[in-house]
């Protein structure tokens, strides 16, 4: 007997046809507005508890703080499994990075609260330094988010990566050919500037797209000075193309330089801040 | 060696080779003909060390040769062996030409002007077919080959490739890959574009022609061979080139001519037509038999058992049953009344009026390729909006269609020896209307593949499914109310046509006064505005357009043209008229329709004056993204750059959630206005890809997805028919250690796809390559992991009339 299919074709449309919204607009905003009203909760509260002879950690309101802080550190730190494990379940990503912004940023104001404004030099100073820390980059990582994807995209020209690594490759070969009836201090400076590992570049070059010391610049300059004749024409025109090449590819480095860089301090400081934050707790624990 | 053998066997593949061998058990006198100097030569031509599959499993073979899934090379020396250890005899270097005479003295002639007399003839030679020759004077050179096996093996030599299509491009990228090989290599091609090769092969020559690599020459012909010479008509009149060697890759000619110059008859003038035969493989010329990929068994297994059985049978063993006998045995087995496999076929081939025409042996395949069921009064055979593009055939009993949404209780019957389903067949569109059985019913439920076979090859077949289609459309597009005969005067106008991509059905301003229904493909529809086109909607198949016209008397208010090759379905107005003055209410629905349209077009026609430039983007992007095969696309991923950060985090997720291999490639393909449309399968209505599937192993599953089973064999077919580029061969891949044991660790090499370098080491040496691609995500709860593994909400996935629409292009465009 062949089976009765079950449909569902709302289930199925919803699955597949996916709403067109960022990560920042996610449901209109939903944790948004979640993490407005908790602050706005927290704030009043904050006013409206008594708490003697002054707000801190320690009261029992500081402890309600304390714990949906540290509830929320824990879950925004699961994001980077999340990213990995691609497990089945209607889950998306998007939602999470949604809900994730937001209930980040919210931890200015419980984090701070939490503290009742006692700062000092300690392990507890520390953590809330280094939840700042992780939520400005944060904040720098929204910015670029925002800001740098059509850049990217409009730098790529509809070429991959590896298009672009094939495109220098194939200059080169023709760049070699040409070079061979140049004089030999030329065709040394064309050699070292194709002998150049591209993607050698220190942080600041990657980050900024100004590469000084690029070889192939060199070469064109010093070439522009020299004799004119049809051999140094084609091998000019070839590394002016060359140059073109490496910039689009320079250029995308430093995007995604950009859109990268912030991560190599949110998720460091995030886990010294998991370690402070045991520190803190266990310390508050062992000398109540 | 005797003056006449008893049978003699031309081409020497699985299915000649099996029965030679079988001739040569039995001691029957015979001679094993074959064009090349080797046996099997289709499977020789097989890339080296390719792991050849032996599908389907559960198909027993039936041959005195050995056969089990392998290396290419050790199944061709165990069969090299065998044939030598078994004595058969075979003739090498020797294309047959012409077969002539009657059963009991055929004369068989080769090539080189031999002879050879028959009895019978088995003809087992495939269907790769003949290459086509060059015809220009020196032709007959030495130096010039049709073939190109390996690159490599050539050096320092001015190589001309002739050919401008993939075969010709790949050769000619193959033979100036290594340097060190020093060869010089031009390619030639007719004309100025390549315009038959892939997007991708093209844009490699550029690079070769750009490196210097390969010398391109455009509006070229050859126009003389000579020995280290050849004479080229260019543009600019004749030049003379240095040239050792020729490889001219201008396709092939189907073995077809061959066969009909024979006297053996076809089942029907379509390209997809086989020989037709008896069920003891004889064809409409008494005394020749056809077996194998000549036949339409294109598995080796299939060739195999089929060589085995015909000469049985020409021995006299007329009890003998077909290898698959079992296989039908098991699927009859679940329906009622303990009849046999023979009962059944007959059953299902004189009840069901498509099938009348068929001969045994492809009523025998046609079931191999179908399922059976048998349902009880009043049970759900499929319901409204399933995808699924099978279609039904009613052998007994009967069904009743519930043809309106709201209420199931209005139902139209449909009896025995019809069918139903061939809407989503056709249009490769969601099922249009739920489906109940009215009495205890047997169906008989033929796969796609398997419908559109049956349908290209056998014209009765054809003419029975398109006039019940035509029919079945035109009800259930204009709802309830109406009956057959209401419609049947539309039916008997209605005349199918095939439109090219571009071409316009409906031309602005025209006064022709037709309906069209789309049967297959999809339409766009354009105004004029302001001297350039502007888009206004997108038509999806099993919509009907050019209503207006005939409702009001106007000109035609709007160009509707084809967004890729369509089928539509013309019906004079004067008739589309007549129903609707008959059907009031149907009159008023059209009405709506018609005012729904108007109030689109008129939000477009104003936003022009206002917003130029909006409306301009969004006719580009919808133009962008037909270009880009969304038009035929039924779900495509999309990625929005303007959220797109690069993480390649959508590539990682497919690739985990998939066997380690990602079946997208995010960066590749094409962009406009930050829309970018990645390497990654369209899941197209009328998938390309399944057109040349041996196996037939590729299928739209319930999702509507398209995807690839286990019973791939590897043979690349699906590759090379994706216009889109999305089909990779690979093997698979080792399990990698887990993300805990990464990320504590650093074991193994992290999420997503692990490297070539990783998986060729970890992996094992022996793994098949098989097709892969996108299934959708089917079966995986919550749906595509690209998509909810985006963590900006850059990649989305969408169908095609959801998303050409106004409000969502420029919500892009902007
Ligand atoms: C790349 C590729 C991979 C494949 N992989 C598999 C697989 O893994 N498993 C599987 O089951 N199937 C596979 N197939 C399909 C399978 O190879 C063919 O369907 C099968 O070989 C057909 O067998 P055949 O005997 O009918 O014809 P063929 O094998 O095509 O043999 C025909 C023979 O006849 C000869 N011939 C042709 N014309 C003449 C003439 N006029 N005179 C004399 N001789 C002539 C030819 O030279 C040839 O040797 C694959 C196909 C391809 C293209
Ligand atoms: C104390 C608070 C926070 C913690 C502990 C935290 C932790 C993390 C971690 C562990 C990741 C995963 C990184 C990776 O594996 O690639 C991550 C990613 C991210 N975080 Fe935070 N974060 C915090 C606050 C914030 C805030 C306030 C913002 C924004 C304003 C933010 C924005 C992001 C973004 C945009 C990502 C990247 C998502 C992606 O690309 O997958 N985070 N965070
Ligand atoms: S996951 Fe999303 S953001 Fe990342 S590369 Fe893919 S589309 Fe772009
Ligand atoms: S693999 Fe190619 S042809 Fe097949 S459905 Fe996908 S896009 Fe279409
Ligand atoms: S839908 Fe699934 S299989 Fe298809 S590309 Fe996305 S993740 Fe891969």
């Amino acid at each position: 007997m062949a089976s009765v299919p079950d449909s569902d074709f709302a289930f199925h449309e919803k699955r597949r046809d996916t709403d067109h919204e960022s990560f920042l607009a996610h449901r209109r905003f939903r944790w948004l507005k979640l993490a407005t009203a908790l602050c706005v909760a927290a704030v009043a509260s904050y006013f409206l508890v008594d708490v003697e002879p002054r707000h801190n950690g320690g009261s029992w309101y500081g402890y309600t703080l304390g714990t949906i802080g540290l509830g929320l550190i824990v879950w925004l730190s699961l994001l980077g499994i999340r990213k990995r494990r691609i497990s089945e379940g209607r889950w998306s990503l998007k939602a999470w990075t949604s809900a994730h912004v937001y209930l980040g940023l919210a931890l200015v104001v419980i984090g701070t609260l939490h503290t009742g404004f006692q700062l000092g030099w300690n392990v507890h100073t520390l953590a809330w330094a280094l939840m700042l820390l992780v939520i400005v980059s944060g904040l720098y990582g929204i910015v670029v988010y925002a800001t740098l994807p059509s850049a990217l995209s409009d730098n790529s020209r509809e070429m991959t990566r590896r298009e672009m690594v094939e495109a220098v490759e194939a200059i080169d070969r023709q760049v070699e050919k040409a070079a061979q009836p140049l004089g030999r201090e030329q065709a040394d400076l064309v050699i070292a500037a194709l002998d150049e590992d591209i993607f050698h570049a220190g942080v600041l070059a990657r980050l900024s797209g100004r590469h000084t010391y690029c070889r192939t610049t060199r070469a064109l300059e010093n070439l522009a000075h020299g004799v004119r004749d049809e051999a140094t024409d084609k091998v000019r025109s070839l590394l002016g193309r060359r140059k073109a090449q490496l910039d689009q590819i320079r250029r995308h480095m430093k995007i995604r330089a950009r859109l990268e860089v912030w991560l190599y301090i949110h998720v460091p400081a995030t886990i010294a801040l998991l370690a402070a934050l045991t520190a803190h707790v266990v310390s508050v624990f062992y000398y109540w | 060696m005797p003056d006449r053998y008893r049978v003699a066997i031309v081409g020497s593949g699985p299915a000649g080779l099996s029965a030679a061998a079988r001739a040569a058990e039995l001691g029957m006198s015979h001679v094993l003909i074959e064009k090349t100097d080797h046996l099997s030569d289709t499977i020789f031509k097989y890339q080296k060390g390719k792991h050849v599959m032996a599908t389907p499993s559960n198909l027993v073979l039936r041959s005195d040769l050995d056969f089990d899934a392998g290396k290419r090379e050790a199944i061709l020396d165990t069969w090299d062996r065998q044939v030598e250890e078994r004595q058969v005899n075979v003739k090498l270097d020797a294309e047959v030409v012409e077969i002539t005479g009657e059963t009991g003295a055929f004369e068989i002639k080769t090539k080189k002007g031999e002879t050879i007399e028959a009895e019978a003839v088995v003809l087992a030679i495939g269907t790769q077919g003949n290459p086509n020759l060059l015809r220009i004077p020196g032709a007959d050179l030495p130096h010039i080959q049709y073939q190109l096996d390996d690159p490599g093996e050539y050096f320092d030599e001015h190589i001309t490739v002739i050919g401008s299509g993939d075969a010709g491009i790949e050769n000619a990228l193959g033979l100036a890959a290594d340097p060190a090989q020093r060869n010089t290599v031009s390619i030639l091609n007719r004309r100025a574009e390549f315009a038959r090769a892939k997007e991708a092969n093209v844009k490699l020559l550029e690079e070769a022609e750009a490196d210097g690599r390969i010398s391109v020459r455009r509006e070229t012909n050859p126009a003389e061979v000579r020995p280290g010479e050849l004479v080229l008509d260019t543009r600019d009149g004749q030049e003379t080139i240095r040239c050792d060697r020729i490889i001219a890759r201008t396709g092939s000619q189907p073995p077809r001519a061959f066969v009909e110059a024979i006297g053996i008859g076809f089942t029907s003038e379509d390209r997809a037509a086989f020989p037709q035969l008896s069920p003891s493989f004889e064809t409409t010329k008494n005394g020749i038999h056809v077996i194998g990929a000549l036949a339409g068994y294109p598995l080796i297994k299939h060739c195999m058992n089929q060589g085995y059985d015909v000469i049985e049978f020409l021995n006299g063993n007329t009890g003998l049953k077909p290898a698959d006998e079992p296989i039908l045995a098991e699927k009859f087995a679940a329906l009622p009344g303990n009849r046999s496999v023979d009962e059944w076929l007959d059953t299902f081939r004189s009840n069901v009026v498509i099938l009348q025409e068929l001969s045994p042996l492809q009523m025998r395949e046609l079931m191999l390729d179908s399922e059976v069921a048998y349902y009880d009064t009043g049970e759900v055979i499929f319901v409204r909006n399933d995808p699924g593009s099978s279609m039904f055939a009613i052998a007994e009993g009967s069904v009743a269609v519930e043809v309106d949404s709201e209420d199931p209780s209005i139902t139209v019957p449909i009896e025995q020896g019809s069918i139903f389903g061939e809407v989503g067949l056709i249009s490769g569109r969601r099922r249009g209307s739920t489906i109940r059985t009215a009495q205890p019913t047997v169906v008989m439920e033929l796969s796609r593949t398997a419908a559109l076979k049956l349908v290209a090859t056998t014209p009765s077949a054809n003419r029975a499914v398109n006039r019940i289609t035509i029919e079945r459309q035109l009800l259930q597009m204009f709802g309830s109310g109406l009956a057959k005969e209401d419609v049947a005067e539309l039916v008997e106008a209605a005349e199918t046509l095939e439109v090219r991509a571009g071409e316009k059905v409906i031309e602005e301003g025209a006064e022709d006064k037709d309906v069209y229904v789309i049967q297959r493909g999809s339409m766009i529809v354009e105004k004029d505005i302001g001297g350039h086109p502007v888009f206004l909607s997108y038509v999806p198949a099993g919509s009907y357009v050019g209503e207006m016209a005939v409702v009001d008397g106007s000109p035609r208010s709007a160009t509707v043209r084809a967004a890729i090759k369509s089928e539509v379905v013309r019906f004079p107005g004067e008739a589309f008229n007549r129903l609707l003055t008959r059907n009031p209410r149907l009159f008023e629905r059209v009405r709506e329709d018609m005012a729904s349209r108007r109030d689109i077009n008129r939000f477009i026609e104003g936003q022009k004056h206002s917003f130029g430039g909006a409306v301009d983007m969004y006719s580009a992007t919808a133009q962008f993204l037909i270009d880009n095969g969304i038009g035929e696309a039924t779900d495509v991923l999309l990625i929005d750059e303007t959220l797109c950060v690069g993480c390649d985090n959508c590539e990682k997720a497919c690739a985990d959630s998939h066997d380690g291999l990602s079946r997208l490639d995010r960066e590749a393909g094409r962009t406009y206005a930050h829309l970018h449309v990645p390497t990654s399968c369209r899941h197209c209505e009328h998938p390309h890809c399944m057109a040349d599937c041996p196996p037939n192993a590729i299928k739209r599953g319930p999702d509507g997805e398209v995807f690839i089973d286990e019973t791939c064999i590897g043979c690349g077919n699906c590759q090379r028919n994706c216009p889109y580029d999305v089909i990779r061969m690979d093997p698979k891949p080792p399990k990698k250690p887990s993300l805990l044991s990464w990320l504590l660790f650093g074991r193994g090499p992290g999420p997503g796809e692990a490297s070539y370098e990783w998986r060729k080491e970890h992996g094992d040496q022996d793994a098949a390559k098989v097709a892969i691609k996108c299934d959708m995500c089917a079966g995986i709860e919550g749906g595509p992991a690209c998509v909810r593994a985006c963590p900006t909400g850059a990649a989305i996935r969408v169908a095609p009339e959801k998303f050409l629409t106004y409000t969502k292009l420029t919500e892009n465009g902007s």
